[in-house]
């Protein structure tokens, strides 16, 4: 399968989503990431029970203080796929660049740069 | 253990709106278990409050820490060395340990991070409730080992009241009737009998009704 996705996104391997904390997410906002896209398996589908269910409490819990803090909660997403689905996974991956392409770039940076 | 609820960032950050080098300090026992303050909240709070300041233009330095406990000296004084960097602090410890540090270093401004709440247990991850008031004269072996004055909205001694329904307190359906837990708890340890006895009028001296409280132990004192 040669799928095509936007070339601008940066893979993380992590073994469940259950292991992304709410200071993963905050740490790649804190290192100018545009946005971030956890995607884990299908809910109920864990092999691990719970962990795809608790990484979307804590991408919920990210978007809040990230909307909190002025940098727009709507840059942290969660998606689901099955590890089949690579022309899903491919689908997500533009999805998620078109939001945020649509967003701008992460307003830290922007300001960052400006001081600089 | 003492449980806290976390801050809403909004508030923290109008604190400390006029510092320029703040450590964010946490504590490593019960605000810990709670989710409230310990590392991990540490980490999210500072990060928060570095995206914010960045955000706004601000040049600012936030630092993490996290103690053993600030509810004692001995751990307090690790921060001896390099407490003077700073011009605030935000502790996420109870507001014991907000006290405590603000006690040791008297000339810094020291924020709290938390909502300190109850004495209480975790029932399940996020959830936690009240077991006790420290009332200071623990009665909990004359109620089945259930305590009326953390559990009974009114503090009855001699409960139920009237308006005990189907277990449930007449403040809110959703909060057992201390009594009925009570009398419930009685009953399994087939010592109803002493539900018939008056509990006698309770001295609140040692309440905070009878201002703040120490312990002093002659036996342990150095
Ligand atoms: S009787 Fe007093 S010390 Fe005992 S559990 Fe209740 S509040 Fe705490
Ligand atoms: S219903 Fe039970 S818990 Fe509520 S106030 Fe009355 S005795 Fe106390």
């Amino acid at each position: 399968m040669r799928l095509q996705y936007p070339t601008n996104v940066k893979i993380v391997r992590v073994p469940c989503t259950g292991k992304v904390d709410v200071i993963h997410i905050m740490r790649a906002f804190e290192k100018g990431a545009d946005g971030v896209a956890v995607i884990g398996c299908l809910e109920g589908e864990c092999h691990f029970n719970a962990g795809n269910l608790m990484a979307r409490r804590r991408v919920e819990q990210a978007q809040k203080v990230l909307e909190t803090v002025g940098v727009g909660g709507e840059r942290a997403q969660m998606y689901n796929l099955s590890s089949s689905e690579g022309p899903l996974f491919a689908q997500y991956a533009t999805a998620m660049t078109e939001k945020i392409k649509a967003l701008g770039p992460n307003p830290i940076r922007t300001a960052k740069n400006k001081a600089a | 253990m003492i449980v806290a609820d976390k801050k809403p960032i909004e508030e923290i950050i109008e604190y400390l709106k006029d510092h320029k080098n703040i450590l964010v300090l946490g504590c490593n026992e019960c605000v810990t278990v709670c989710e409230a303050g310990g590392k991990k909240e540490v980490g999210v709070l500072a990060s928060a409050l570095r995206m914010y300041a960045s955000k706004e233009g601000k040049e600012v330095k936030i630092d993490e820490m996290t103690l053993e406990r600030q509810c004692d000296r001995e751990y307090l004084d690790e921060l001896r060395d390099s407490i003077d960097q700073y011009d605030a602090v935000v502790s996420l410890a109870c507001g014991v340990g907000v006290q405590f540090t603000a006690e040791q270093y008297h000339d810094k401004p020291v924020y709290p991070g938390v909502n300190t709440c109850f004495m209480g247990a975790t029932e399940e991850r996020g959830l936690w409730t009240e077991r006790c008031q420290g009332c200071g004269q623990c009665i909990l072996a004359t109620t089945g080992g259930i305590c009326p004055v953390a559990r009974c909205a009114k503090r009855l001694f001699n409960g139920p009241c009237g308006g005990s329904t189907t277990g449930r307190c007449e403040i809110n359906t959703e909060v057992d009737c201390a009594w009925q837990l009570i009398v419930d708890r009685l009953k399994a340890l087939d010592r109803l009998d002493e539900y018939e006895e008056l509990c006698p009028l309770k001295d609140w001296s040692t309440d905070r009704a009878g201002g703040p409280r120490k312990v002093v132990r002659e036996d342990v004192q150095q």
